[in-house]
């Protein structure tokens, strides 16, 4: 081996012994407990068997309710940092960009857990619905542990994760070619569905997945937000570990979940790789 | 964090908002719920407890319960022996006995309930109390009933020694809710028609299921397959009407969200306090009476000052103002004697004898039980 590449080597180490020892061995931990048995007083007992995934189909309503959420999350997210990240690349003056930047971010500097928790108390019967009864728009309204609130937590806690990296794309957008667009005969519509979405697309997937694949792992929001009623499979994981202490059926839960996830991903990539074309390579995260 | 934050922050933990079970639970399970005391020894400047002090340490893990303990006891301990004590709120029963579990918890005094004690003393992680560190100790003084619930069955050695008892019922806001409720019946059928969207039930298996059990008169204790699937229907039937699946219950009732709540003795008392029109009802078929103990992990890092620790809270005007802070009755009755008129005789806190007779203490089985914990895990992913 040649000398040059014990740097190399050296500085990769730390990485790689954080990737193996962290996520690696954890994750073949987990597939060896998912063919367990749950010991008796709760735990792993040794065994092989392949009753815990047999009984999977007992916790489809959370896998339901997390792809269901984690995709309409993602989809709301679009819809709201859109027209946020474009208004913030192309419209904004230099002042007001810094200014709606930081704003975006600063409540960033507060814990994730504090920012839902707040949600708590507005969404509560003390908050906007008893607003909304004393303005007389609403008799009986609830707000809190329904899945719209969930979606709203959810917006309200990814939106920076969706808006950055389409604030970026769009930011480097090559204004030229809108200028050439319109002088084609192009509608201001036509342009942006035919310049600027395609030219954004990387923003858009790099996006998307970021937010996608950490909904799925969600747990806090639904948590907090949902009252225990509405389940994603990190609260039913929560609940495996913790209290029923089925270690062996959590492992095998937890397994779905990645396997969901990868094909998910996958079938989310390919298909964007055809139907984009431009920017596929930009898409950094794989 | 010093002290004085520590205190600020369980005077945050009482009021409504940030307050209870759920949200240490969803904090992270005493990871970032634990709360660290003071850790500045005031070993020197009281020479006389110094050399105490220097044989007990300096610090000591506490694994407990939110609104738990009266602070002023902490501080006079950590002042009269130099030991901080380190918080870590738990949640469940089953979370505590995960962690202990999966081991290497660094725990030294924690405060399980009755039912518990088999199956840690089982699983050997706790042992059998060396009295004789524990002088303040004194089984005559203690109901007969309580001692007994939480021992190992067939063995005759102390595991753990009563701290507090209570019962589960649950509190009505009787502003909003005008039919008369005395049942588990009156609760389920209730939250299934007029007060649907209005009612909250415990994030706990054993206390849920065993109510719902109730409902049709078997015991609170089941783990036959026909009385569970029963329960397990009527948890489903009800889990539409639920506002919450929650243990956190005090905030939802005192905002008005819920105007039921399935509910722990003190937990009742703490919100009648502010709101007089809370009642708690016990259901005349029967349901749960508990307690909950001090206990020493067998692998404590600091077990002369857990010890030290114990002998200290069970002293009875110690225990007393445990009592005084948070509303659980006490096992002891040298400290109950300490108690004021107004707490000895509140209905609350010490129910009417007939309401107690029918109630039962939860078992072993009944947490360990996998196809009851199984059952709760299904009703909530539903």
């Amino acid at each position: 081996m040649k000398p040059a590449r014990w740097p190399t080597l050296l500085l990769l180490t730390p990485a790689s012994l954080i990737y193996l020892l962290l996520l690696v061995a954890p994750l073949i931990i987990v597939a060896i407990f998912s063919f367990g048995a749950r010991a008796p007083e709760g735990g792993y007992a040794a065994a092989f068997t392949f009753e815990q995934y047999a009984r999977l189909p007992t916790r489809s309503t959370p896998f339901v309710n997390t792809l269901g959420l984690a995709t309409g999350g993602t989809i709301a997210c679009i819809l709201v940092a859109y027209p946020l990240a474009y208004y913030l690349a192309t419209r904004a003056s230099a002042r007001a960009k810094t200014l709606l930047v930081a704003l975006i971010i600063i409540p960033f500097w507060t814990s994730f857990l504090i920012r839902t928790y707040a949600w708590v108390t507005i969404l509560s019967s003390r908050g906007v619905p008893a607003l909304a009864q004393s303005l007389g728009w609403a008799s009986e309204m609830v707000l809190l542990n329904t899945p719209g609130a969930i979606l709203l937590g959810i917006v309200y806690n990814y939106l920076p994760l969706m808006t950055f990296p389409l604030y970026v794309s769009l930011e480097r957008l090559d204004k030229r070619l809108l200028e050439a667009s319109k002088d084609l005969g192009a509608d201001r519509w036509g342009t942006f569905w035919q310049i600027t979405v395609p030219l954004s697309a990387p923003g858009l997937i790099t996006g998307s997945m970021l937010v996608f694949i950490l909904l799925m792992g969600e747990y806090l929001i639904p948590a907090l937000l949902g009252g225990g009623k509405i389940f994603f499979v990190g609260n039913a994981l929560v609940d495996l570990f913790l209290q029923s202490r089925n270690w062996p059926f959590g492992s095998a839960v937890a397994m779905a979940l990645t396997v969901i996830m990868l094909l998910v991903i996958g079938g989310y990539l390919w298909a964007t790789a055809r139907l984009g074309g431009e920017g596929r390579d930009a898409v950094s995260l794989f | 964090m010093n002290r004085k934050e520590l205190g600020d922050y369980l005077k945050l933990l009482k009021r409504d908002q940030i307050s209870r079970r759920d949200f240490l639970r969803v904090t992270g399970i005493g990871f970032a719920a634990s709360v660290l005391a003071a850790c500045a020894p005031p070993a020197t400047s009281t020479p006389t407890a110094a050399p105490v002090a220097a044989s007990l340490g300096d610090r000591l893990d506490l694994t407990t319960w939110p609104n738990y303990h009266n602070l002023a006891n902490f501080e006079a301990f950590t002042k009269e022996t130099g030991v901080a004590i380190n918080l870590n709120v738990f949640g469940s029963n089953e979370e505590m006995l995960a962690k202990l579990q999966a081991g290497g918890t660094g725990w030294d005094v924690f405060v399980p309930t009755n039912y518990t004690i088999p199956t840690y003393a089982k699983l050997g992680l706790i042992e059998p109390l060396d009295l004789s560190r524990l002088p303040n100790f004194d089984a005559k003084s203690y109901e007969a009933r309580f001692l007994d619930a939480s021992q190992a069955p067939g063995d005759t050695n102390i595991y753990a020694i009563p701290k507090n008892w209570g019962t589960t019922g649950y509190m009505v806001r009787t502003a909003k809710v005008t039919d008369p409720m005395a049942t588990w019946k009156d609760f389920f059928d209730l939250t299934m028609d007029k007060y649907s969207g209005k009612t909250t039930v415990h994030d706990y298996q054993l206390t849920s299921i065993g109510n719902a059990l109730k409902y049709f008169g078997y015991s609170f204790n089941s783990v036959d397959a026909k009385e569970l699937a029963e329960a397990e229907k009527l948890l489903l039937a009800v889990k539409p009407h639920l506002f919450a699946i929650t243990s956190d219950y005090q905030p939802p009732v005192r905002n008005g969200d819920a105007y039921i709540a399935m509910a722990w003795t003190g937990d009742a008392l703490q919100v009648k306090r502010d709101y007089p029109d809370t009642t708690y009802v016990l259901g005349r078929e029967g349901g749960e009476i508990w307690e909950d103990n001090w206990a020493i992990v067998k692998d404590a890092p600091h077990k002369a000052a857990a010890y030290a620790f114990v002998n200290y809270m069970i002293r009875p005007d110690i225990a007393a103002l445990e009592t005084q802070g948070h509303g659980y009755p006490q096992v002891d009755a040298r400290a109950t004697a300490l108690l004021s008129d107004a707490m000895k005789t509140d209905s609350i806190m010490y129910p009417a004898q007939d309401l107690l007779t029918p109630l039962e203490f939860g078992a072993a089985i009944t947490l360990t039980d996998p196809a009851r914990a199984e059952l709760w895990a299904r009703v909530k992913s539903a």
